[in-house]
């Protein structure tokens, strides 16, 4: 019983055992496996360095990363302008939301080979359909986030003279950063979706890229390494949003705390 | 007079589909007229739903009455101005600003520089007693606290009036009396004239030169009543004055 009640207070153990016994364990039956279906981690680190030396893996990553990071700001910065517009203009708040609406209901995939057909297969055709999937919880939560501020927090800047724009800039936005920053949050996964979506249908270049034609050569070890530096840029973008969320609510943490 | 409030109405909608019928609209407030002298403190005593609350907001330039005029100082009212201030009855601080920034805010939307802002925000948060807190959000204070930096932020512009929204009426009842006497001192050093709204008949004995008692339905003043004891309120407890129950009984029959 004590055993169990000093692993429930250090959680770490647990999930660092679990994960170095996945490990231990596909390792070793990993090998039993033909290995055009399945490979094992040090084959796959073999495989890591195979194509990290030719440098095939560091042209693949920035011709990822060249559209995803265009994107993924164009996401934030334009679903942010959206929904800033759209929740202050009560007309293009009418005018806009049957085609937003239209937009979000149909499936962005099935709209990536119309995309193309516009933008074509560079990094204009992966930003746009990026942007496409991306764009979305910015808007949709920024839009909340202004419509959420009370009437009570206007009426501070309202008593002491504030002209709308400094409304807008010290009470209205500052307000709604905790919608945004959650938007921001699911922008960001969405738009790794979008990135490795585009690279799939554009086929060419790109992490995504890499994992088509490593798939279709069978090089099974080497389509695992894609797949892993993938999930850690999901790690990576991640965290990068909870330090920005820790830097700009920190008012909120301080609330936190004192619950 | 220094405020003077002349057949002011005010009506709301509360019924969007008929427009036209009379039941369809709530008058609040029905040719209130009152004048208030310049560094008066007056109370607007009533249950609530009586309108006082919504006369404040029409003095401070928030709402647009239906008819009749607010002049303070001689000039019209019909929109906020620099020299009304307003403390509220949720304190109005805004939780991403720390206390010393949420008390310099007026003068952030004047465009006065970092500098200048905590020169005059630093003295008026030692004057509420905040001063070991001014890196504090709002959430890290209790209460009480943070309705002090509500009246610091108040008084950052040297307002001639301060309306004032039931701003004790969330706190507990300890908290609330020392707010009350560090009111009137505040109020004794900036001689400032003060609009105050309640429902306790106590706080407006307390803190009161006159109150101005409401009726409901429509919204109205029924009486003014000038509580005895006004002089000597700030150095003595006005408890323990020998009119204070029999006035007290006085306001409970009217409200």
């Amino acid at each position: 019983m004590k055993a169990a009640a000093y692993l429930k207070t250090h959680p770490n153990i647990l999930r660092i055992g679990a994960v170095v016994v996945f490990f231990i364990a596909w390792e070793f039956f990993g090998r039993d496996v033909n290995p055009l279906f399945l490979s094992y981690p040090t084959a796959i680190g073999r495989a890591f360095m195979a194509i990290t030396q030719t440098g095939e893996l560091q042209r693949a990553f920035m011709a990822s990363m060249v559209p995803f990071a265009i994107g993924l700001a164009i996401s934030i910065v334009g679903g942010m302008i959206i929904g800033v517009a759209t929740a202050h203009l009560w007309w293009l708040d009418q005018i806009s939301e049957p085609f937003l609406s239209a937009l979000y209901a149909i499936p962005r995939v099935a709209l990536v080979p119309l995309i193309i057909l516009w933008a074509g297969l560079e990094t204009t055709g992966k930003v746009a359909i990026l942007v496409s999937i991306a764009i979305f919880p910015v808007i949709i939560n920024t839009y909340a986030g202004i419509k959420d501020v009370r009437g009570a927090m206007l009426d501070i800047g309202r008593v002491y003279c504030a002209t709308p724009s400094q409304i807008f800039w010290k009470i209205t936005l500052p307000a709604s950063m905790p919608y945004v920053l959650a938007g921001i949050r699911l922008s960001v996964g969405l738009a790794i979706i979008g990135m490795v979506v585009a690279e799939f249908f554009t086929a060419i270049t790109g992490l995504g890229g890499l994992i088509v034609f490593f798939a279709n050569s069978f090089a099974t070890a080497k389509l695992f390494v894609p797949i892993i530096v993938i999930g850690l840029l999901g790690i990576v973008t991640s965290e990068a949003i909870s330090m920005l969320e820790r830097y700009l609510l920190a008012w909120r943490d301080s609330e936190k705390r004192r619950n | 007079m220094f405020i003077e409030i002349r057949k002011l109405t005010k009506k709301f909608q509360i019924d969007r589909k008929s427009r036209d019928s009379a039941a369809a609209v709530l008058t609040v407030l029905e040719d209130i007229d009152l004048e208030i002298r310049q560094g008066e403190f007056v109370s607007l005593l009533g249950a609530s739903g009586c309108g006082k609350t919504t006369l404040l907001r029409i003095v401070s330039g928030l709402l647009a009455a239906d008819g009749g005029t607010v002049e303070v100082g001689g000039k019209r009212v019909t929109r906020p101005r620099p020299d009304l201030s307003m403390v509220f009855q949720n304190f109005g601080l805004l939780p991403w600003r720390s206390v010393l920034d949420n008390v310099a805010f007026p003068l952030e939307i004047d465009g006065q520089s970092k500098e200048a802002r905590y020169t005059v925000a630093r003295p008026l948060l030692k004057l509420v007693g905040l001063d070991q807190f001014e890196r504090h959000y709002p959430h890290e204070l209790s209460g009480g606290m943070q309705q002090r930096v509500g009246i610091a932020r108040a008084l950052t512009r040297n307002p001639s009036v301060l309306l004032m929204d039931e701003p004790f009426a969330a706190l507990d009842a300890q908290t609330r009396e020392v707010l009350q006497s560090d009111l009137l001192r505040i109020w004794n050093e900036t001689k400032c004239t003060v609009l105050f709204v309640t429902h306790s008949i106590d706080e407006a004995l307390l803190l009161s030169d006159r109150i101005v008692v409401f009726k409901s339905n429509p919204g109205r003043v029924h009486a003014i009543v000038a509580p005895p004891f006004a002089g000597v309120r700030t150095t003595a407890d006005v408890r323990m004055h020998a009119s204070f129950g029999a006035t007290h009984a006085e306001l409970r029959q009217m409200i």
